[in-house]
């Protein structure tokens, strides 16, 4: 029963991996873009949580709220600005200029907040579960799964369902094509980007509320992102949900075994589904 | 009235001028017909009409307003409908939804506003069988099908049609023509460039050859293709 228990704690830590993944896989998906700096902004998205909770007084679900429109903004005028410049047939502008950002972005939590480690405190959430017999949860892991169950149920409804959702997979499939129908691609990756900031926001939100964090935690989460990402297949948010799971389950199980090994199992999860499938597991465009 | 102008519009890509000096007047509701063998500068001159290149030199009007530096989105918006010679559907996207985003953003309109045009549409293109089939999996007509389609979706007043019945069969290529009729009968104004010179003729009123990117003939099409210089050049008859 112990191992059941374990698998079902890494399943649902695969669920705050998958929201860490899905903005970035909603990028990518997009606009080829791969964001070296999405960790990070995940972590500043924590930072501005805090300081909702902190100065406002309210409680960190509200406080998100909160930060949602701020960050939406954010996303919409980086892209703008700054990296839809980047975009073009040389994969290595994007890479170098989200580099740069994810530096910028630590240094400046750094210079603003310092080096100590933060929470977002949730009261007594933090330590609620539920039994089910011999099986408990917490109910801020099984809030963190369900809100990245909702949010790629939400993301798919907006893709296959709405005006919006197509333009980005016009785009998505040919932006000079799209621009001669009338589409203005700078806009629509502007767009892309402020909806993966809300997505960013939801992540920051679970991962301040999770466990410590700090400046310079971003990378480590932008790890697992990539991972989540690369296992579910290129493009396919169901199979990001899966490779979060994957890694999840994984890193709790080499934990139960050793914990030292938690980061590990992870990782060689991560390798050998490689292996077996480079493509990963539900590859999109066939 | 003219509905578009080109006045001396020239290109280059480095050395090697594909447009030179080309001026010409299409008056609205005309279909005129583009020939001239390969490497005349036919698609780019459609590229400079669309906005996708900007000319080096000269000036294009279209519906009053110059559009020299106009970009090709805002083209698109004031009425330059246009297909591609090698069919460019958004393949992941299903046909239906192909026309969707031409209409909602080619005319700027709520999706509520284009849905019955766009189903008008696909049933004047033979298309509304295949309307949820993604354009990935159609034929060769039906890619050239959807290309018409698209175009027709964004709501033109200047359709531009780039060798939209090569590759065809005799029937398909038909039909085809019916509907590029009914269009032009409309009162859409066509400029289509093909090498299938007798689809051209049942459609076009008027003919214009390009050789070298020049102009070297415009005019009824029955006396230009009888012209000795034009059954010279483009047709490499010796005469």
């Amino acid at each position: 029963m112990i191992w059941l228990d374990t698998i079902l704690q890494g399943v649902l830590l695969g669920g705050l991996y998958a929201l860490f993944a899905a903005g970035l896989s909603l990028v990518f998906g997009i606009m080829r873009l791969v964001n070296l700096a999405h960790g990070d902004l995940i972590v500043f998205g924590a930072y501005m949580i805090l300081i909702v909770v902190s100065v406002l007084g309210l409680h960190p679900f509200l406080a998100a709220l909160v930060a949602a429109p701020v960050m939406f903004v954010f996303g919409w005028v980086l892209q703008k600005a700054v990296l839809n410049r980047t975009l073009g047939d040389d994969i290595l502008p994007p890479l170098l200029v989200t580099f740069g950002l994810s530096i910028v972005l630590q240094n400046g939590l750094l210079e603003g907040f310092s080096a100590d480690s933060q929470r977002i405190s949730m009261g007594a959430l933090e330590t609620a579960s539920v039994s089910v017999g011999p099986i408990s949860a917490g109910v801020l892991p099984l809030m963190t799964f369900a809100s990245a169950i909702l949010v790629i149920v939400a993301l798919n409804q907006l893709f296959y369902r709405t005006a919006i959702g197509r333009a980005f997979r016009a785009t998505s499939d040919d932006p000079v094509t799209a621009s001669l129908m009338g589409i203005r691609p700078d806009r629509v990756f502007a767009t892309a980007t402020a909806i993966a900031m809300l997505v960013v926001t939801i992540a920051a939100l679970y991962l301040g509320t999770r466990a410590n964090f700090d400046p310079n935690v971003g990378p480590a989460r932008l790890i697992y992102a990539f991972e989540a990402v690369i296992i579910g297949g290129l493009g396919s948010l169901w199979g990001t949900l899966a490779g979060g799971i994957i890694i999840g389950v994984a890193q709790t199980l080499g934990a139960a075994i050793n914990p030292e090994w938690q980061i590990l199992a992870g990782h060689v999860a991560f390798l050998l589904v490689l292996l077996i499938r480079p493509r990963g597991l539900f590859p999109r465009g066939h | 009235m003219s509905i578009l102008s080109l006045d001396n519009v020239s290109k280059s890509f480095g050395a090697l001028k594909v447009t030179d000096a080309v001026s010409f007047d299409v008056p609205q509701g005309q279909a005129l017909g583009i020939i001239g063998p390969n490497g005349a500068g036919k698609s780019t001159l459609f590229n400079l009409i669309t906005g996708n290149l900007v000319s080096d030199e000269g000036r294009i009007d279209f519906d009053g307003q110059d559009v020299t530096r106009v970009p090709a989105m805002k083209r698109v918006a004031a009425g330059v409908g246009r297909s591609f010679q090698i069919p460019q559907p958004f393949e992941k996207l299903t046909v239906f939804e192909n026309l969707l985003v031409a209409a909602t953003h080619g005319r700027a309109a709520s999706e509520a506003e284009v849905l019955e045009p766009c189903a008008d549409v696909l049933r004047r293109t033979g298309l509304l069988p295949k309307a949820n089939s993604p354009a990935g999996t159609l034929s060769l007509l039906e890619r050239k099908r959807l290309e018409l389609a698209r175009a027709m979706a964004t709501g033109p007043k200047l359709l531009l049609l780039d060798e939209i019945a090569g590759g065809l069969t005799e029937a398909e290529c038909r039909s085809l023509v019916q509907t590029i009729r009914d269009i032009h009968a409309e009162g859409v104004t066509i400029i289509w460039i093909e090498h299938v010179l007798h689809a051209l003729n049942a459609v076009v009123e008027r003919l214009l050859v390009l050789d070298f990117g020049r102009v070297i003939g415009i005019g009824d099409p029955k006396e230009i293709m009888d012209s000795r210089e034009v059954r010279e050049i483009y047709l490499g008859i010796e005469v």
